[in-house]
């Protein structure tokens, strides 16, 4: 992405900036910077009515004309809608400068993507966690990219990696009959079928010809990767597909437990893969979760997660200098509401400038970030135990709210799981 | 129902009463056991021996499948290869997938489940487990073997079938020819596995203990010669199988079937499934809806053990023969209910779970017999008291391994779930939980 031009008043946070996106992954950033209440503005294509007696698509009943014009609006920002798969941003707002088209307070939907340029004001300010974002995405060089298959019999998900989505191009399901007595010939042949069409589906959606090649990682639970490698280089072979022939040594072949997306957290920290890996933001993130997770087991008092635990924590100075780390999906920075993001950057800020901490801010578009996610979106380490910390919360809010129900839904037959 | 009648005459339901027809015939016992342990423990190999002894397996086919073995260097894996019959299981000498076969003995019709033993196969082994009214464990009694079994799949299995519901379990004490037939290897494995499997929650009276040796064949079908070990006077595999109680069969519930297998059960049936009959009955000419996706067909013709048969009840493995569908409306592990009675399909449940490990709000797929639904654990409700299943701790941070609790889950995609199904929640291919929907 390149900064067109820099309005930002870093002191205060006020001002507007002109971005130009250039691959898939800035249209990741600029989701994450677009915020309702936002002035963006940008070229768009309105369909609007004139007067004309002249042919083309009329409006029924009238003698109005629909012509689709092009324009730059400024709107102010309701909500957005991102798709990963075709990395393009819909905003929709209302008109916030009158023009020729359209007036002030009329609905409207830019839709942003790469080689488009917009500007953003933010009147609300822009935050550390905003500046950082576009710090990060204006970087000269390409990010990284690396492509996985994890696959099971009959599944296989085609994904690309990159430092800051998992995106899954396309599933590919195709049922197997098991093996019966005396009968694997439907079995070996449905199998053989799934091969195919997994490759064909890989063909049609990743680019062998970009140089260099990005690394191709195959993992499964048993033997099914080695199988569809094998496939795919004997495939190669037979139908002298130069291209692919060209891309067999990009190819990893590694385990997974199984073949869902979720299984590609470990694959992609296997030995093999950190080899092939030069930018490997989610391998560190997903190590980070391990770990956090192995802490959480450890029940040492020294791991938290979820919002009211992590504040309290940052709060009685537990995360920082000396190893405290916290750690928030960026989820929580694209939280509509505004108190609530300001809470999470005020968080983020204090543990990084004022307590020394470390604070990772993990991609919610990666394992990783959706693992922090289901723990609420934050997690911390500490720098020492705090083992009470969930007793003295609860406390707290009994102590706030005395009368609310307390009482036990205990019932049911236990013994039944066992049973 | 008006679209089941189409070009070729739908087979009409003679609307017996099953379950009469069923205490009419008193038919002779019936019983599926699961056949479960660590990889390499010699399961697939038991059961081929079982199968050629009893003459199921002809001597022919034996030989062919040993000189086939020969011919690869897996000579050992010839009578394993009775079960493992896929090029790849045979290639790397693993099971990949449960195999189902069928023997008889004087007093029951049994159906053998034999199901994969490596960590990687689980999701398999919990369906063939899914249709198993017992089971049997094998452990390898070598040395070293036992040892390193029980850090890897002889307690999950063993843990696995007991949340699934299995009371029964035969331990088959295999490899005894390795142990030299010693008294005191059988008796050092018993009292480690017996301590074990009662604090798992298994009542000593159902445990069968039978040292054997599934590659020799001794006291599988043919008892030990007592040069050999005369300090065992227990029965045989077979005779121990035979004395497996009954299980009691649901057949008065609406019918619940989960289709472990879609194929084409030849010319004249182009669409065939298989599975367990969980509850219920059906017979030929019944129209059924598979659900979630809520397809419906009609019953050609049923099978049960390679016999075509007019009606099945609760507890019996079938294959049916459909008329009146597309199969691409049909998955592995879809439930066949009746029209009348669907069940429902949900994408949330709170569930009662038995924590192997650790458990934390996150990632789980959730398996239901054949069927698994990648989820999360949203959130961690309660850790309850194991004996009067009160509350113990409300919204705990985490689960210890070894606690009951209540946790909500959500599933990615709808599943057709209802109250008391017994779920197993994994995660990163290690089983965290397993319990049953609330
Ligand atoms: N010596 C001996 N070897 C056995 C016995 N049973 C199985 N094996 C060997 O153990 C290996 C694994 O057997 P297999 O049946 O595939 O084990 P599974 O993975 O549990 O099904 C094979 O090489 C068998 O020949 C036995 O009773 N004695
Ligand atoms: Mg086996």
């Amino acid at each position: 992405m390149r900064l067109i031009r820099s309005a930002i008043d870093r002191r205060r946070g006020e001002g507007s900036c002109t971005l130009l996106p250039s691959e898939p992954e800035d249209m990741w950033h600029i989701y994450n910077l677009v915020r309702p209440g936002d002035n963006l503005r940008a070229d768009t294509i309105r369909k609007v009515a004139k007067e004309s007696n002249a042919g083309g698509e009329t409006d029924a009943g009238s003698r109005k004309q629909i012509q689709r014009a092009h324009i730059t609006l400024t709107i102010t920002v309701k909500s957005t809608d991102f798709d990963p798969a075709s990395s393009k941003l819909r905003v929709s707002g209302q008109c916030s400068v009158e023009n020729e088209y359209v007036e002030l307070g009329q609905h409207h939907t830019i839709e942003l993507e790469t080689e488009k340029q917009f500007t953003l004001e933010k009147v609300d300010g822009w935050d550390s966690i905003a500046l950082d974002t576009i710090r990060e995405a204006c970087k000269p060089e390409r990010s990284a990219e690396l492509w996985a298959i994890v696959m099971q019999d009959g599944l296989a998900n085609i994904c690309v990696v990159t430092p800051y989505q998992t995106l899954v191009k396309q599933k590919v399901e195709v049922s197997i009959p098991k093996k019966r007595i005396g009968g694997v010939d439907q079995h070996e042949k449905a199998l053989g079928k799934f091969h195919g069409v997994v490759l064909s589906t890989m063909l049609r959606h990743l680019d062998l010809t970009l140089t260099p090649p990005p690394p191709l990682l195959i993992a499964s639970p048993g033997h099914y990767a080695q199988g569809f490698f094998k496939y795919m280089q004997e495939t190669a072979k037979t139908t002298s597909n130069k291209p692919l022939i060209a891309f067999l040594p990009s190819v990893v072949v590694t385990h997974s437990s199984t073949g869902q997306v979720s299984a590609l957290n470990t694959a992609l920290n296997s030995p093999a893969m950190k080899n092939k890996l030069r930018d490997a933001k989610y391998a560190t993130e997903s190590k980070l979760m391990d770990d956090f997770q192995t802490g959480l087991r450890l029940d040492n008092g020294k791991a938290w997660y979820g919002p009211e635990e992590v504040t309290l924590a940052v709060e009685k100075g537990g995360v920082g200098r000396g190893g405290g780390v916290l750690m928030v999906s960026n989820s929580l920075f694209r939280s509509n509401d505004i108190e609530e993001r300001r809470r999470w950057v005020a968080l983020v800020d204090r543990v990084r400038d004022v307590e020394g901490g470390e604070v990772r801010i993990l991609s919610s578009l990666h394992e990783s970030g959706k693992r922090l996610e289901g723990l609420g979106g934050v997690g911390a380490i500490l720098t020492f135990p705090m083992p009470g910390l969930d007793e003295e919360i609860e406390e707290a809010k009994v102590a706030a709210k005395v009368g609310t129900e307390t009482g036990g839904e205990g019932e049911g037959d236990v013994g039944l799981i066992i049973n | 129902m008006a679209a089941l009648s189409v070009a070729e005459p739908t087979k009409k339901s003679k609307n017996l009463n099953v379950v009469e027809e069923y205490e009419k015939t008193n038919p002779k016992k019936s019983a599926s056991f699961v056949v479960i342990g660590h990889v390499d423990h010699g399961k697939s190999t038991l059961m081929g021996r079982l199968l050629f002894d009893l003459k199921v397996v002809d001597q022919r086919t034996l030989d062919k499948l040993r000189k086939e073995a020969d011919a690869i260097g897996k000579s050992s894996f010839a009578l394993a290869w009775v079960m493992d019959e896929t090029k790849e299981e045979r290639a790397r000498g693993v099971t990949v997938d449960f195999a189902t076969n069928y023997f008889e003995t004087d007093a029951t019709k049994f159906t053998i489940l034999d199901a994969p033993g490596h960590r990687d196969f689980i999701p398999n082994m919990i369906a063939g487990a899914s249709q198993a009214d017992f089971a049997v464990l094998v452990i390898d009694s070598s040395t070293n073997s036992f040892e390193s079994g029980l850090k890897g799949q002889t307690k999950e299995h063993a843990l696995l079938v007991r949340s699934m519901g299995v009371q029964q379990l035969i331990i088959a004490i295999n490899k005894m020819d390795l142990a030299e037939w010693a008294e005191d290897r059988f008796t050092e494995i018993q009292q480690q596995m017996s301590a074990f499997l009662v604090a798992a929650g298994f009542q000593a009276q159902n445990i069968t203990f039978v040292p054997l040796a599934g590659l020799t064949g001794e006291n599988v079908v043919n008892p030990v010669p007592k040069d050999k070990a005369a300090w065992y006077t227990g029965p045989t595999l077979v005779s121990a199988l035979d004395g497996a109680r009954a299980t009691t069969r649901a057949m008065e519930k609406p019918l619940r079937l989960s289709i472990n297998d879609i194929f084409r059960g030849g010319v004249i049936n182009p669409l065939s499934i298989s599975g367990r009959i969980d509850q219920g009955t059906l017979q030929a000419g019944d129209a059924i809806v598979a659900q979630p996706a809520g397809e419906t067909a009609s019953i050609k013709r049923i099978e049960v053990a390679s016999q075509e048969v007019d009606w099945a009840v609760a507890g019996q493995i079938v294959i049916l023969h459909l008329t009146d569908i597309d199969p691409i409306h049909l998955r592995h592990g879809d439930i066949v209910c009746h029209l009348s009675s669907p069940i429902t399909t949900i994408t949330e449940f709170n569930a009662k779970v038995l924590a192997f490990e650790h458990l934390l709000p996150g990632f789980v797929d959730v398996h239901r017999g054949p069927l698994h639904v990648s989820g999360k654990i949203k959130g961690l409700v309660a850790t309850l008291d194991k004996s009067s299943g009160e509350i113990a701790k409300k919204k705990p941070r985490i689960v210890q391994p070894g606690q009951v609790a209540r946790v909500s889950v959500e599933m990615e995609k709808g599943m057709s779930l209802e109250e008391g199904m017994r779920i197993v929640l994994r995660s990163e291919g290690r089983t965290i939980g397993a319990g049953l929907l609330e």
